[in-house]
């Protein structure tokens, strides 16, 4: 059967339609959910894409994070259900506490939108698991809220644990501590990522096919593959 | 109507790019004995009525800054009341 991804519509959302076809092309039935109905429609695991949510107004991610879905998705993440943020979906999912820290203004103030060189950690997760550990990978970052940062001791448990998941390679676009592209929580199956991997699974638009494997991972991960 | 005031800052440990770059700009405006700038954002809160205790009131914007104003993982935030009309908000340019 084929496995159906939710992937939530949020006012300001706009890589809802290109992670919705990342989906599609990995091989899965992209859902489409929408941020004011709490009902997750049997999906078998969510995508939070990247944009503006609510206009960024507060903090990236600050007002998102009390939308109707988020309640339902919030719970559903803490009992196992895969849960992929990227970019602003990475910023929501630490302001709804599944991910530790935060995402800050970039140190050098400037947007920053290129193909950037990455590192895959960890295939101990359930969407990075199609991935070899140490693996480069190439997609494109696009922020300006992208720097992360946390506590010393919630650096050192994420590095000691194993949860920092993706790295920035060959220059940190950002300021992000540690060089951190993406983390994950401690059981695995909520990851964020800042790198854009629904941008790098066609050759006509994106600089790899790269991203496909996140979200392969997420479908062999639900075909009972080990997180 | 008593009204609260929220402002939120990032915390003294986070760096302040932003802060930085104003801090930068000064020089050209021929101020050149400024050590640091960080930069924050200011909230005012008006709840229903006048009745309402105003120890109620910063109870009540403390949930509110606790919950969505601040993010307590990069930010502080301090509460405090004030009077309509007892300062400027609305100073003209």
């Amino acid at each position: 059967m084929t496995a159906r991804v939710g992937v939530v519509v949020f006012p300001g959302s706009s890589d809802d339609t290109d992670a919705a076809r990342a989906v599609h092309l990995a091989g899965g039935e992209p859902v489409r959910l929408w941020h004011d109905d709490p009902a997750l429609y049997g999906v078998d695991a969510v995508v939070l894409p990247g944009g503006a949510s609510y206009g960024d107004y507060l903090r990236g991610g600050a007002i998102a994070r009390f939308a109707p879905v988020m309640h339902t998705i919030i719970d559903a993440a803490l009992n196992g259900l895969p849960v992929l943020g990227i970019g602003n979906g990475f910023q929501i999912l630490c302001e709804a506490h599944l991910l530790p820290g935060a995402l800050a203004r970039n140190q050098h103030l400037t947007f920053r939108s290129r193909n950037q060189w990455l590192r895959i950690e960890t295939s101990a997760t359930a969407w990075t698991n199609a991935f070899r550990p140490g693996q480069e990978v190439l997609m494109p970052v696009k922020h300006g809220y992208g720097r992360y940062v946390a506590d010393r001791r919630t650096l050192d448990e994420l590095e000691a644990t194993g949860r920092v998941v993706v790295r920035y390679l060959r220059g940190n676009p950002n300021g992000s501590e540690h060089d951190i592209a993406g983390i994950a929580n401690a059981a695995g199956n909520v990851v964020g990522l800042m790198p854009h991997p629904e941008y790098a699974v066609e050759a006509l638009t994106g600089p790899s096919l790269d991203g496909l494997g996140v979200f392969t991972s997420t479908l062999k991960h639900l075909a009972g593959a080990p997180a | 109507m008593a009204r609260v005031v929220v402002d939120v800052m990032l915390k003294p440990e986070i760096l302040d790019p932003q802060g930085q770059a104003v801090a930068n700009a000064l020089p050209r405006l021929g101020i050149e004995d400024v050590s640091s700038v960080r930069v924050g954002r200011r909230i005012e809160i008006e709840f229903n009525g006048d009745s309402v205790d105003p120890q109620e009131q910063l109870a009540r914007a403390q949930e509110i800054a606790d919950k969505l104003l601040a993010n307590p993982v990069i930010e502080d935030f301090t509460i405090r009341l004030a009077e309509a009309g007892s300062e400027r908000t609305d100073v003209p340019a």
